[in-house]
């Protein structure tokens, strides 16, 4: 018998996808060994959206660093800078009002609303089904008209304040969220339609870019990733801040782990932030948001700038470059559930405006590392499912 | 003798006349189309309603500059949207679009070449399309393109099996290959309801011989980019999107044709109605192949794209066996019914 070698086998293509590439949605780079349609390996490289915003942390004071934060995870803004002023408040060992803290919890909620918007879109995009991305932008765009009302920006929003928030919310504020928050359920209801039963679009989700509930804490997976595995690990819920503690929801958990189970999981999330949204408008508390000026952490009122010496003294006492607000030294982390998961801020200050230095935990940067295994194995298609899936951030990935 | 080619000529301006006049509506149709499922206005800033978009958009892509990449085999590189968009133009040529009229002392039937096999000159012809998609995407030398030409080829090979089976059916129903005689033996019951699972078939088979969603993985815009075509531009780029788009039109003209009674009115015999009744031949088998122009874009802005393995199962797995068992049915009922 003479042993015939199999001769058909033919080359591996490397393909660079990326970082120019429509599925990525910001600039990273996965180079692929393929072999026809089948995936062999994939290798992903970052640094392609390099900013420094650590770095740039240790030259800002805390306030400042709070516009660096709009900057990080672009789908969700106001979560950022939400997650870094409670770490600063952690800090300097105070806490804001429970007005403030509330309205901090509408907006991340809102935030969250809107980032799974459009990660439920793109994903869907990903696949080919166009319709979704823009029912879900059509939303998207409402939610930020009332970003852009409350905070005077749609993107970079700034809304915090070490102490509080920039402002309080404007007055119809509560009554337009209520409207937007009615008319909602319809679009959730209109994605569902398009895609829960679509036997393409399952075939495409189902069993793919499988986790266990092992390699999610193995690779310390956190948020809507974790959860579809099974992971009933929640921030809100089992390390409360900001007044979680008073509202009720749910925490929708997956079975199998799968990209349909993680699209699944971002969709109840999105009811159950409805949910919060409309118990922080029934509780909505009267009073300040900011801690009381005397403190000298926040800013007086203007009349009192405007008026007093005292008053004007104070104003620049928290704003100029060589005073500012001092924190005491020591370090400390603050772990907050941001739409993609934890999303954490390790503070070290030597005492002085600036802080010696800062560290994130950015959610995307975290849940991208068990992507290449995800793809090993995989069909060349399933790289935007399990990208769209993960909902992979660039701006998170190069700090 | 003059008077034949005179008609024939004329037969053949007005086909392809026709058919880039409704593919450059169709694109506005798709992106008005896309507007309405997808709550916004889609194109309205040329003309009333964006009708004059099809030409701003032509001239544009005429004055756009023609690249051609460093390392492209160049001959095949510029040939290939012409082998895409010739086939697809030719294909209509044996299509009935008309009962036909009687003028100059004889018969002319809406139709440029009545042969006998028109069935087979169909998927003849179609399946040289693949070439240009194939070689467009090989001759570009750029791995994306090559990826999207290899796809397709694969996939128009595959469904061609489960569409030309799917169509024998009808020719045991019918005893003919010529669409004329197809047409004609429609009148008074449309081979659909005769022959329901072979249209399913038909649709199916024939949305994916067209590269259109669910089935554009030739194009797949997400993983691809843009697949086969992504290093053209200029004029070139609108071939290769007039071919497409004509390849639609004449797709819904053969659903027409073969499972909805092609020019036919329901209820009305329109060959005995003289010039009236060859205008309303014509303008239902317009209204016809418009609604099937509507599914195409209709199913493109709602369903996602399959997976290229999906994509072959369905193909060999299931579509190919149903033609199959549907064809050996057809025939037991011939035979003993």
């Amino acid at each position: 018998m003479v042993r015939v070698e199999n001769d058909l086998q033919g080359e591996i293509l490397e393909l660079s996808f990326g970082p120019q590439h429509p599925a990525t949605h910001g600039t990273l780079q996965i180079v692929m060994e393929l072999d026809g349609e089948k995936v062999l390996n994939v290798e992903p490289h970052i640094g392609f959206l390099h900013t420094g915003f650590e770095k740039l942390a240790e030259h800002m004071s805390y306030n400042q660093f709070v516009t660096v934060t709009d900057r990080m995870n672009y789908l969700s803004p106001l979560s950022n800078n939400i997650g870094f002023s409670l770490a600063a408040e952690k800090l300097f060992g105070i806490e804001i009002p429970k007005r403030g803290q509330y309205i901090r919890v509408l907006m991340s909620e809102l935030s969250r609303i809107a980032d799974h918007l459009v990660s439920i879109g793109t994903a869907a995009m990903d696949l080919g089904a166009m319709t979704v991305f823009l029912y879900g932008f059509r939303e998207r765009e409402k939610l930020y008209d009332l970003f852009e009302w409350a905070t005077g920006a749609r993107l970079t929003t700034s809304y915090t304040r070490v102490g509080g928030l920039m402002a309080d919310l404007p007055e119809d504020f509560p009554d337009a969220v209520l409207k937007w928050v009615k008319q909602f359920p319809k679009t959730i209801d209109e994605i569902e339609k398009l895609l829960n039963h679509n036997r393409i679009f399952q075939d495409r989700t189902y069993n793919i870019g499988v986790i266990s509930k092992e390699d999610v804490i193995k690779y310390s997976l956190t948020g809507p990733v974790a959860r579809a595995s099974g992971i009933n690990y929640d921030m809100r819920k089992d390390l409360p801040y900001s007044s979680y503690e008073d509202f009720e929801f749910e925490v929708p958990v997956g079975e199998n782990g799968d990209a349909f189970d993680r699209y699944l999981v971002r969709m109840e999330e999105m009811r159950q932030s409805l949910g919060i949204v409309k118990q922080v408008l029934a509780n909505l508390p009267d009073g300040d948001v900011n801690i009381d000026p005397d403190s000298k952490l926040t800013l007086p009122g203007k009349d009192e700038v405007y008026t007093t010496i005292e008053g004007l003294i104070h104003h620049f006492e928290v704003t100029m470059e060589n005073r500012g607000i001092l924190p005491p030294v020591g370090e400390i982390y603050m772990g907050t559930e941001s739409p993609n998961g934890e999303l954490g801020f390790y503070i070290v200050s030597n005492g002085k405006r600036e802080p010696y230095r800062v560290r994130i935990r950015p959610p995307s940067f975290i849940n991208y590392t068990i992507f290449k295994k995800l793809m090993k194995g995989a069909m060349f298609s399933d790289i935007v499912s399990n990208l769209g899936s993960l909902n992979i951030i660039a701006g998170e990935l190069d700090r | 003798m003059l008077t034949d080619i005179a008609i024939i000529i004329t037969k053949i301006m007005i086909v392809i006349g026709g058919t880039f006049t409704a593919v450059a509506y169709l694109i506005l149709a798709e992106r008005k189309v896309a507007g309405f499922v997808q709550e916004r206005y889609g194109p309205n800033r040329v003309g009333i309603w964006g009708l004059l978009q099809p030409i701003a958009d032509g001239v544009k892509t005429m004055l756009k500059e023609d690249i051609t990449p460093a390392k492209a085999n160049r001959i095949i590189y510029h040939l290939a949207p012409a082998m895409v968009l010739a086939p697809a133009l030719v294909t209509f040529a044996v299509v009935p679009f008309g009962s036909g009229i009687d003028a100059f002392g004889r018969h002319i039937a809406f139709q440029i070449a009545d042969i006998n096999i028109g069935i087979l000159f169909i998927f003849a012809i179609t399946s040289i399309g693949v070439y240009g998609v194939v070689l467009g995407g090989w001759s570009s030398n750029n791995k994306y393109s090559l990826l999207g030409g290899v796809r397709s080829s694969a996939q128009m090979i595959s469904y061609e099996l489960a569409l030309g089976l799917s169509v024998v059916g009808i020719l045991l129903l019918t005893g003919s290959l010529r669409l004329n005689d197809i047409v004609e033996a429609q009148i008074g019951m449309w081979n659909v309801f005769r022959q329901p699972v072979a249209f399913m078939i038909f649709l199916v088979a024939v949305f994916a011989e067209t590269n259109r969603l669910p089935f554009d993985l030739a194009e797949s815009e997400q993983e691809l980019i843009a697949g086969y075509h992504i290093e053209y531009s200029g004029f070139k780029y609108s071939m290769f999107m007039l071919g497409e788009y004509s390849n639609i039109i004449t797709a819904s003209a053969l659903i027409v044709t073969l499972f909805f009674g092609g020019w036919t009115v329901p209820f009305i015999d329109v060959t005995k109605l003289g010039h009236l009744g060859a205008f309303l031949s014509v303008v239902s088998f317009a209204v016809k192949t418009g609604f099937f122009l509507f599914l195409y874009l209709w199913v493109r802005w709602t369903l996602p794209r399959f997976r290229y393995d999906q994509l072959m199962h369905l193909g060999w797995k299931i579509l190919l066996p149903l033609a199959l068992l549907n064809l050996l049915f057809t025939a037991a009922w011939i035979t003993y019914v």
